[in-house]
Order: C-alpha cells, then sequence, then structure tokens
C-alpha cells in the first residue's frame, strides 16, 4: 500500500467536505462578519449617563428653544424643546443637525493672520494686540469713523455690545445684512415710526394672505410658522398663496394666486384700491394722497396689465380679506430677506393698515423692541463723540459696497455674523469692495468666503459653547428672549466673540477700555440684563410680551403715495430668473450643515449641478434632465434643467443657498450661487437691493 | 506541466514505476483515497459538530448563584426588579439599589450565594457585575417598552422560562464576536424550536413581519 497524490486528494476533499457538512463554515462567516463590524479602531460611540441640558438654537433668526441629549456630558442629540413658547418641541433639519457645525472641517480653530496669501496661526494675545494696534493707529489718524461693521446681529446684548463698541471707537458706520427683521423694522419705520418691529400674528389668523412668504419654508421663526400652518385645518384658517410658483407653501394653501414675478406690491396695492373703491377701508389714517394715487394708477384693469391676475380675481380676493374675522397680508417672498423692496413690504402692510388689522387679535403688530437691556452710559473721549456724529457712508449694506467699489472710504472692516461675499447679490463686487478694505477682521466661527477675505481672523464659539440672550425675531407676533447656554466646553482655541470684543476694547484703553470694563461676556450679559437675569438663567427664557399692542399706531403713506417704483430686473433674455428658498438649504450668514445638505433633493441639486425649474411649455430645445448654459448679465453657470409645470412659463427658478467654495467637502462645490448671478437693483429711498430676479437666457450645453 | 505531458515524458525511462500495466495499482490507490477521504471526513465533520462549538466559546460562571425561581415567589411578581423607570427605560438587570429594598448588610438566609453577595457587593457598596445573557451589541436600539408596553409582548416571548429557573447556568461568550451565545443560540446551526432559542436580526425580523406586516427599516433599531 502506498501512498500517492490521490491519497492526499482523497483527504483534502475528505476534509473539505466533513467541514462543509459541519456547520463550521456557517457559523465562521456570521462571527467573522461580526468580528470585522468590531475591530477595535472602529468608532462607538460612548456608553454613559444621559442627561439633557436647555439651551436656545441662533443658527438663524427663528429662536427655538433646544434641548441636547448628552452622553456622560458630550452632547449627542439636538431635539426641540417641549413647552417651549417659539417652537413647543418642534425643530428644523438645520437645528438637530447642529452638533455637526461643531466639528465642521471648515472651522476657525485658532486666531489666525493673514501673511501673504496665507493665514497663519497666531495666539490670542498676538490677534488682540494685533488688532488693537491697527485700530490704534487709525484713531491716531483722526479718523474713526473710517472703522466699518457688517453685522447680521439687529438684535440681543452681542449687537448693542458691537454697537458700543462702535461708539466708543467713534463710527457710525455700521451696516446690517438683509434679513427679514431688517426690511420688517424698515416697512415700520416708514410707516409707523422709527424703532418697531412687526409681528404676524399667524396662529390666530383665519386667513393669511401671504404675498409669495415661504411659510412653510424657513419664513421668519421656522418652525413657529411651519406649526402655525399646521394648526390651521383645526382652525378652520384659510391661507392665499401670491406666487409665481408652486412651492410647498403655495402647494399647502387653499388657492394659489399666480402673479408675474415682482408684482406683489401692485397686486396689494390694487387690493387696497378696491377695498378705497368699496369704502371698506378702516378709520381716520391719512390716505389723501396715498387714496388719490391708488383711485388713479391702481384700477383693477391697470393691475390687471401689471399682475397678470384677472380684475375679477383680484376683487373677489379683496372682499374675501375684508369680510374674514382675522385676516392678516404676509409680505417678503421667500425667506424675505435678500432682494426685497420697501415698496413690496410696505404696500402689504398698508393693506394691513386699511384692513384696520393693525395691533389686533390675528392681525399684525406693531411692536417695539424688547428693552430689556441696560447697559451704562458708554465712555466717549473727543474722538469719538466727533467721529460717532458724522455722516454714514452710506443708507445700506448695498449701498456700502457700491461706495467702496467706486472709491473706498473704510480703513478697517469689522465682520460679525454675516458673510457678505457669498450672500449678497454679486458677490465678485463685494469681494473688489472689500479688497479696498485695508484692515478686515473677522469674527466668524467658520472660514466662509468673507473670513477668507479677511487680514485677521478671531474665531468666535458656536452658539453650542456659549452663553447668550437670543431675542425672537422674524416676525413672530410676540417677544421671548431666550438663553443659550454652553452644552459644550469650546472644542477649539476660540472665544466667545463678546470675550474677544472686551478683550480688544481692553487692549485699546482709555476710553474704549472704560466702555468695556467687564472681566468676561458672561458677567456683562449678568449685568445687562438684570432685570430679567433671574428668570432667563432659571427658566430659560422670558415672554417679554405676547399679548397685541394697545391701540392702534397711526400709519403715513407717504413713501407709497410717493409713487415709488418698481424694481426692473436687469439685463435681456427669454427668461426671468428667480432665486427660490428651500427649508432644507441655509441662506446668509449660516450654512447649511453636511446632513442638510445630504437632504436636499435631486430635483435641487443634481451631482454637481444645481438644478433651474422651468415650465416644459417654455422650455424650447431644452429637455429634462439636460445641461444647459445659465447667462445673466452677471455672469454664466452650468445648470441641470428639471421640468416643473408649477412654474409660470418664462420664469426660471434656481436653489437658493448652495454653490459654497470654501474647505468644507460635505457642502461646498455643489450648484451654483445664484447671487453669482444676479445683479443687485438698489431701490432709492430705502437702499434696499430690490433685484428679486434678472433676466436670463439658457441655451443646450 | 500538465497530466498527460508528464505521463508522456516519464513514460520512457522510468518505466518499471509505472508501466502500461497500472491498472489494479489505480485501484490500490483509489482505495486507499477513499479511506483517506472517509477519514478525513469523519474526522473534520464530528470536529466540527462536536469540538467546534467548544472552542468558539468560552465558558464564565455568574458572579454567584442567582435563584430567579425563589425571588419570584418572596416578591411575588416579575415587576418588583425588572420594571419601567420615570424615563421610559427598563430595568433589565437591577442595581444594587433595587437589591437592597429587601437584602440588608445581614445575609438573608444561609446560602454561599448569599454570602458572597453580602460580603463582597452589599458590604463594599459594588454593582454586581452580572453577566447579560441576553445582551445585544451596542449597534441595536432595542425599547422594552414598545414591546411589551405598547405591543403588550410577553417575556417569555424573548426570554423563555428563566424566571422559574433556580440556579445561574454559566455565560457563555463568542471568542471572535465577543457576543453571548444566546444571541445565536445554543444550536450551532442556530436552529430553533422556541422564539426564544436565538435573538438574531432574522429573529426580529420574523417576529416583526408577522405581527406588524413588515419586516422592520433598518433605522428603527439601527439609529
Amino acid at each position: 500500500m502506498k501512498i500517492d497524490r490521490r491519497s492526499f486528494l482523497g483527504l483534502g476533499l475528505g476534509a473539505a467536505a466533513g467541514v462543509a457538512l459541519s456547520p463550521v463554515g456557517v457559523k465562521l462567516t456570521d462571527d467573522s462578519s461580526i468580528w470585522t463590524q468590531n475591530w477595535p479602531w472602529t468608532p462607538v460611540p460612548e456608553d454613559g449617563k444621559i442627561t439633557y441640558d436647555r439651551s436656545v438654537c441662533s443658527l438663524c433668526p427663528g429662536a427655538c428653544g433646544i434641548s441636547v441629549k448628552k452622553i456622560n456630558g458630550r452632547p449627542v442629540k439636538i431635539e426641540g424643546l417641549d413647552d417651549y413658547p417659539i417652537n413647543n418641541g418642534g425643530a428644523c433639519p438645520h437645528g438637530i443637525s447642529g452638533l455637526q457645525y461643531l466639528y465642521d472641517p471648515a472651522r476657525i480653530k485658532t486666531p489666525l493672520k493673514k501673511n501673504g496669501n496665507k493665514f497663519e496661526k497666531i495666539s490670542w494675545d498676538e490677534a488682540i494686540s494685533l488688532v488693537a494696534q491697527k485700530l490704534g493707529e487709525i484713531r491716531k489718524s483722526g479718523t474713526p469713523e473710517s472703522l466699518g461693521l457688517i453685522t447680521g446681529a439687529d438684535s440681543g446684548s452681542m449687537a448693542q455690545l458691537f454697537e458700543r463698541f462702535m461708539d466708543a471707537f467713534g463710527s457710525p458706520n455700521t451696516y446690517n445684512m438683509p434679513s427679514l427683521e431688517s426690511n420688517l423694522a424698515l416697512t415700520a419705520a416708514a410707516l409707523h415710526g422709527a424703532d418697531r418691529n412687526l409681528g404676524f400674528d399667524l396662529d390666530h389668523s383665519d386667513f393669511i394672505l401671504s404675498f409669495g412668504a415661504a411659510i412653510i419654508e424657513g419664513w421668519g421663526s421656522p418652525v413657529a410658522c411651519i406649526q402655525a400652518n399646521a394648526s390651521r385645518r383645526e382652525r378652520k384658517a384659510k391661507l392665499v398663496q401670491v406666487d409665481y410658483r408652486l412651492s410647498n407653501t403655495a402647494n399647502a394653501a387653499d388657492k394659489i394666486i399666480a402673479v408675474k414675478p415682482g408684482t406683489e406690491a401692485d397686486l396689494a396695492l390694487g387690493i387696497c384700491a378696491v377695498l378705497l373703491a368699496k369704502n371698506l377701508i378702516a378709520g381716520d389714517v391719512n390716505t389723501s394722497a396715498f387714496a388719490a394715487m391708488l383711485a388713479k394708477e391702481y384700477t383693477p384693469e391697470k393691475v390687471e396689465a401689471i399682475t397678470g391676475v384677472k380684475a375679477a380675481d383680484m376683487e373677489a380676493l379683496a372682499m374675501e380679506f375684508i369680510k374674514a374675522k382675522a385676516p392678516v397680508a404676509v409680505p417678503g417672498k421667500g425667506r424675505g430677506d435678500v432682494g426685497q423692496s420697501l415698496r413690496e413690504f410696505a404696500a402689504v402692510q398698508a393693506l394691513n393698515a386699511l384692513a384696520d388689522r393693525l395691533n389686533k387679535k390675528g392681525g399684525v403688530f406693531v411692536m417695539y423692541p424688547a428693552d430689556y437691556l441696560s447697559f451704562s452710559e458708554n465712555v466717549m473721549d473727543d474722538a469719538a463723540k466727533q467721529g460717532a456724529s458724522k455722516a454714514k457712508l452710506a443708507g445700506s449694506v448695498n449701498e456700502l459696497v457700491d461706495k467702496l467699489e467706486k472709491d473706498g472710504g473704510l480703513s478697517a472692516l469689522f465682520i460679525y455674523n454675516a458673510n457678505p461675499c457669498y450672500a449678497l447679490n454679486n458677490p465678485e463686487k463685494v469681494k473688489v469692495a472689500m479688497d479696498k478694505v485695508g484692515f478686515k477682521v473677522s469674527f466668524s466661527s467658520f472660514m466662509d468666503e468673507t473670513a477668507l477675505r479677511s487680514d485677521v481672523v478671531l474665531p468666535a464659539s458656536i452658539f453650542l459653547e456659549r452663553l447668550e440672550d437670543v431675542v425672537s425675531g422674524g416676525g413672530l407676533a410676540k417677544t421671548v428672549v431666550g438663553l443659550c447656554r454652553p452644552m459644550v466646553k469650546p472644542i477649539f482655541d476660540t472665544k466667545h466673540p463678546g470675550d474677544a470684543l472686551i478683550l480688544l476694547a481692553q487692549a485699546m484703553g482709555d476710553s474704549i477700555a472704560q466702555s468695556f470694563s467687564w472681566n468676561s461676556y458672561d458677567a456683562c450679559l449678568e449685568q445687562v440684563t438684570g432685570k430679567i437675569w433671574d428668570t432667563l438663567s432659571g427658566d430659560g427664557y422670558v415672554v417679554i410680551d405676547d399679548k397685541p399692542p394697545v391701540g392702534t399706531p397711526a400709519t403715513d403713506f407717504t413713501f407709497l403715495a410717493s409713487a415709488p417704483k418698481a424694481a426692473v430686473p436687469m439685463g435681456e433674455g427669454d427668461y426671468t430668473l428667480v432665486p427660490v428658498d428651500k427649508m432644507r438649504l441655509a441662506v446668509g450668514s449660516m450654512i447649511s450643515s453636511p446632513f442638510a445638505v445630504k437632504i436636499i433633493s435631486d430635483k435641487v441639486l443634481s451631482g454637481k449641478y444645481s438644478v433651474v425649474e422651468i415650465n416644459p411649455a417654455t422650455a424650447g430645445i431644452l429637455k429634462d434632465g439636460d445641461i444647459a448654459v445659465l447667462k445673466t448679465a452677471m455672469g454664466k453657470a452650468l445648470v441641470k434643467i428639471g421640468f416643473n409645470e408649477g412654474i409660470m412659463p418664462g420664469v426660471i427658478g434656481m436653489p437658493r443657498g448652495l454653490g459654497h467654495a470654501f474647505n468644507n467637502p460635505y457642502v461646498a462645490g455643489k450648484g451654483v450661487n445664484v447671487n453669482d448671478l444676479i445683479g443687485p437693483v438698489i431701490e432709492p429711498g430705502s437702499g434696499l437691493d430690490a433685484a428679486f430676479g434678472i433676466k436670463a437666457t439658457l441655451s443646450k450645453a | 506541466m500538465s497530466e498527460l505531458e508528464n505521463k508522456a515524458n516519464d513514460g520512457p525511462e522510468d518505466g518499471a514505476h509505472h508501466g502500461t500495466d497500472n491498472g489494479p495499482k489505480d485501484d490500490k490507490g483509489l482505495g486507499l483515497g477513499v479511506i483517506f477521504f472517509m477519514g478525513a471526513f469523519l474526522v473534520c465533520f464530528l470536529s466540527g459538530w462536536l469540538l467546534f462549538p467548544k472552542l468558539l466559546y468560552s465558558k464564565k460562571e455568574q458572579p454567584f448563584n442567582f435563584d430567579h425561581k425563589l425571588h419570584a415567589e418572596e416578591t411575588g411578581d416579575c415587576e418588583t426588579c425588572h420594571f419601567f423607570r420615570e424615563d421610559g427605560t427598563f430595568s433589565g438587570i437591577p442595581g444594587l439599589q433595587a437589591c437592597m429594598e429587601c437584602h440588608t448588610d445581614e445575609p438573608m438566609g444561609e446560602s454561599e450565594d448569599e454570602a458572597v453577595f453580602v460580603e463582597e457587593y452589599v458590604a463594599k457598596g459594588k454593582e454586581v457585575p452580572w453577566l447579560i445573557y441576553a445582551k445585544q451589541p451596542d449597534c441595536v436600539f432595542f425599547s422594552h417598552a414598545a414591546h411589551t408596553v405598547a405591543g403588550g409582548m410577553d417575556c417569555k416571548t424573548c426570554h423563555g422560562h428563566i424566571g422559574e429557573s433556580s440556579s445561574s447556568r454559566p455565560y457563555e461568550e463568542n471568542r471572535i464576536t465577543g457576543y453571548s451565545r444566546d444571541i445565536w443560540g445554543k444550536n450551532i446551526w442556530g436552529i430553533k424550536k422556541n422564539s426564544w432559542d436565538r435573538m438574531k436580526m432574522d429573529d426580529c425580523a420574523e417576529c416583526h413581519l408577522e405581527k406588524m406586516g413588515h419586516k422592520g427599516y433598518c433605522f428603527q433599531c439601527h439609529k
């Protein structure tokens, strides 16, 4: 007997068959797959004690209460805070993904100084003394007014602290980025008097006439608005949407009134004219000149020609509005921030005034800003007094950009809570204007388009890392001050911008230091909110006011009676390109989180292309899904064609909030920034950029 | 080089070994091959059935023996120890504090287990490091409330008759995965007779399909 090759073959086959018929194979396959999932380097979230902490989200002006779930003190989840007077447990996709901002790849981790084209890391001491020295030179040269500030914050202690710094330094040149809040404040100032806000009581209205306001897509305080819309059915409240495309809000509405883009104001004034003609308007308002203008210029036939809304439809709408128990007209198409005109806001508010809906339940509240902060008097030396009393360089941030681009005028610029190099129309021009400023200091948390162009960055801790009062805004009919609390120690070498400002003021010495004598921002906040601090820090919020203000404010129609002209879209082309606001895309200084970008539909962003909505009827040779070249007077971009029968023929809609260009692979490099394609059209009288769109052409790529 | 070529090349020189008359030798070789086959088959087959499970699992004893039957009789129900906390989470294995609602510093009874409990854990204020038979991996979210309160399921459906046992069986841990043997089940093929015999994802899905009409979505458990 000889052991040969066949014996080994037998042995091998036997072993294989034996193993195959035993459970080893099945079991080991399963176990090894589990084993690969548990390699020690696979990150596994830490297990531990679960706690919940309350705070307020300040990502957008919504000011929602949030509950932060922590495990062993590490925040792991953000949820809406139950019973919070604004959002009542609700949360939006940006709020729930707030934790991603903590670890964002674009976060600025240390103070930075521009050296040539690159940033180099510096210490906080170096950064503060560098800025203090530069600002000191400006003061010495006797032109403190040449320090500018562009900010997005227009309420709360941080806004006042920056304002205080500008005053103590001696400059009147503070500019706010356009926002729904600033547009509403401007409207209130034009119609009812300075220093007032407008709040829309959507919760109690039974007839909401929205002039393009994206009520369930991010307008105002988004969660509060979505909840107000959700409760409409129970309340038997109607929503009529005036729009040129079938937005989600329009889709949810009881009725859609299709208008040509940019003619919303004319429709509002047309409705005013109908009410006036039928003598259905309220009381003793000063309407003489205004009334004459309405009667002459806004006859139903004329309005039909302008807006495309049939005269009979408009008259029916006017009657429905005035006959409702608690109607309210809501201005601000989209999110109501960029590309808005005072003419449109004022026209809609005039309708509210004529229908006697001011300070009425379910109407519009003309409110005074929350008066809960008491700063001690600012210490201003002679230079500060002189500088601060000088005239502002420009009336609005848009005009400032114009002025800077043409002939400069600022030697230094602070940027806080703002990303003008992305969020304003024609950002290229903004960048050129920025380059005309010698020294730019950014207080940003992220290396966004504007921070990239600054000379020094004093990185700010984000809302989850800091204490701050957050005042409700966004057209809410109540004023709530919430307390944003640090949920975690700063992850990187960042500071509260309030602390950075205090350190800077103290480094500057003299009167400026005296104006900022606090040890820290936290101490400052406790002191200046003295009146409400106990409740604020105990309950986490204070409801300053949630009732209709007493009395009916006077309305001055002078602005409207002066017949302000409607903005005309720039350039030439077969189409009118309009930006479209989407709930899932953040705008302004806020940048969408990776999560938010992930949940965008491919009807908005397809691969790297922004999808433009176009009505198939006016698409010409273009087909759904085609790549096309979109050209405007400002530039051109490659886009994907998305057929949508819900958009008015001749209008093309492009999502706003895409096309970021900075170091965040999850968010940047996706789609096109629609602002790149639109040039500002500044409205005389208000300084607002009223470019609701621009003429465009489309051709197959 | 192929076998044919091999033969062709080897043929002339090595005739003595291979020869032309190699039929009977082939048969012998085949016979031997069969024996080897059978031998190897039996060894591997039996090892796979008998030895492999023993090698795959390590056995660990509980810190001390726990008598479920006795406790159930004394307390009168299961909920005394296995209850829902105020926040809705389930006290699967009660902490020392819960034990101390009945137990004291003094041993109750004279069993050795009771002595270990009092000396090692009560006196030192240390939690008993029970080994959890039904422990699911961290990647799974499981809510007892959703199943027993909302779904009205019986504990036994998943946990079997552990409440009637009077001694703690050894805890068996899979050496490769670190999971308790109860997840795959005692049967090495993973065949179950009772609903509580194993608790892999497929078993969850099977019951969900039966009761809910749908296997469920990934994120319901894997959050």
